[in-house]
């Protein structure tokens, strides 16, 4: 069993671990021998190439810098992180988004409200006319010059999808540090409080498993969580999102030090689901780099593998055609989102 | 071989029904039925497995229950009440015996 996070843990670039550059995570996952390649696995399914489809999600990282550093995170995002999205690409982004009609926008980071420009972007999204999504943390909720945001969110309809490893204690502040916990459920209180988790302002919680294992059912643990979090603390929330641990940046490390990558990697190829795979979110989603690169996710962005073939590789250069005709840059990474019930930025897919 | 248990065996388990694949074919349906969410939770039924592995004490199905029962929920605490279960289960079945050796013991001294 792991020890609890210690507050003083930096990102694997801060400590300036060959692990921080994505090229050395690839290399790391291409070591292992494995059953089969995401290719193969895809192709099996009648799924090779992987094509986009009609984008539904205009996704937005601000950048990596986060009031946590959480051991499971895949943007290796903390306090010492800089890379953060300036305004001007941000107006950049917003001329892209004009030009389409992607109904939904989702702002992530990082804590994406660290970003100076977050509220400005919030709102001329919504001016837009687009559904906004906010990845949030809770903690930041609880830190001085952000306790007004409840406010903000019930004021633009922002749905807020939280990180919330378990309702329980002990697995949360293992996993996202001492103390992570406590102020999370007073953030959660506070949502309540303005109106959200009754179901006009949506409030979504995701888990990540604390370990090295998938997620469980989706639908059975939401209904064990709601009980839970309403008899526990009086909290209400509209969804919960389980979504597996990609095996790449500070989980990636997790796992070598743990001795867990190769059989969790083994259950990973093991558990493709081709119904999960169909699903993936990369073929509806656009997803802009805090620099302004677009790549096929998140995760692709934080492996440093960009939109492939003749798409355009920056926001400056918007095409939404193009991007709809483009294939999905794969890697081994990608059975982390086809296994078992399959995962996405929105929970399970299958 | 220079040992009876192998972890990698786990995820062999399958092949046994390359011998009698309709009896696998019908364990392995019933099997998953059996652990279907019912009358209990999947996450209880997860939770009683794990008991019954270490009552059996099957090194197999520790790994795969403590494994399916953090997928469905439990936390370490849930884990080690189910484990005592199993203990004082086990450790009460040799204790309530002692009343069979009095009986006996009884019935042979004067």
């Amino acid at each position: 069993m792991t020890e609890p996070a210690e507050e003083k843990t930096r990102s694997l670039a801060a400590r300036r671990l060959p692990l921080a550059e994505p090229a050395t995570q690839l290399a790391r996952l291409h070591e292992l021998r494995l059953p089969r390649e995401f290719h193969d696995a895809l192709g099996t399914a009648g799924l090779w190439p992987l094509r986009a489809e009609r984008a539904q999600i205009f996704q937005i990282n601000v950048g990596k810098l986060c009031n946590q550093t959480c051991r499971h995170c895949h943007v290796d995002a903390g306090p010492d992180r800089r890379e953060v999205m300036t305004r001007e690409t941000m107006e950049i982004c917003l001329e892209a988004l004009a030009k389409t009609s992607i109904p939904t926008v989702d702002i992530t980071g990082g804590a994406p409200e660290l970003n100076p420009d977050f509220r400005w972007l919030v709102e001329e999204c919504r001016k837009l006319g687009r559904h906004v999504i906010d990845r949030c943390n809770l903690t930041i909720l609880e830190t001085p010059s952000h306790r007004d945001l409840p406010e903000f969110f019930a004021a633009n309809q922002v749905e807020v999808i939280c990180s919330l490893p378990h309702y329980a204690r002990l697995s949360t502040d293992r996993q996202r540090g001492d103390g992570v916990y406590d102020k999370s459920i007073r953030a959660l209180r506070r949502l309540n409080d303005v109106g959200y988790g009754e179901g006009e302002l949506r409030l979504v919680l995701v888990t990540n498993p604390v370990g090295a294992f998938l997620p469980g059912e989706q639908a059975a643990l939401e209904r064990e969580w709601k009980r839970e979090l309403e008899r526990r603390h009086g909290v209400r929330f509209d969804a919960l999102y389980c979504i597996t641990n990609m095996p790449i940046s500070r989980y990636l490390e997790w796992l070598e030090s743990s001795d867990n990558l190769e059989g969790y990697m083994d259950e990973l190829v093991r558990a493709f689901n081709p119904g999960a795979a169909a699903e993936v979110m990369c073929r509806s989603t656009i997803s802009v780099g805090w620099d302004g690169t677009l790549f096929d996710c998140d995760f692709n962005q934080m492996l440093d593998m960009p939109v492939a073939g003749e798409a355009p590789r920056h926001v400056r250069d918007f095409d939404l055609e193009a991007l709809e005709a483009r294939s999905i840059a794969v890697d081994r990474h990608c059975f982390g989102c086809t296994a078992g019930a399959g995962s996405s930025c929105g929970g399970t897919t299958s | 071989m220079s040992h009876y248990y192998d972890h990698e065996d786990l995820a062999k388990f399958g092949e046994i029904g390359e011998n009698a694949p309709e009896l696998a074919e019908k364990f392995f349906e019933w099997y998953g039925a059996v652990f279907a969410d019912g009358a209990l939770t999947a996450r209880e039924k997860s939770l009683i497995a794990l008991a019954v592995a270490h009552a059996i004490q099957c090194p197999y199905c520790i790994d795969s229950y403590s494994k399916d029962c953090l997928r469905k929920g439990a936390d370490m605490d849930q884990m080690t009440e189910a484990v005592h279960v199993a203990a004082a289960l086990r450790g009460g079945a040799s204790l309530v015996h002692g009343i069979q050796m009095r009986n006996r013991a009884g019935k042979l001294s004067m």
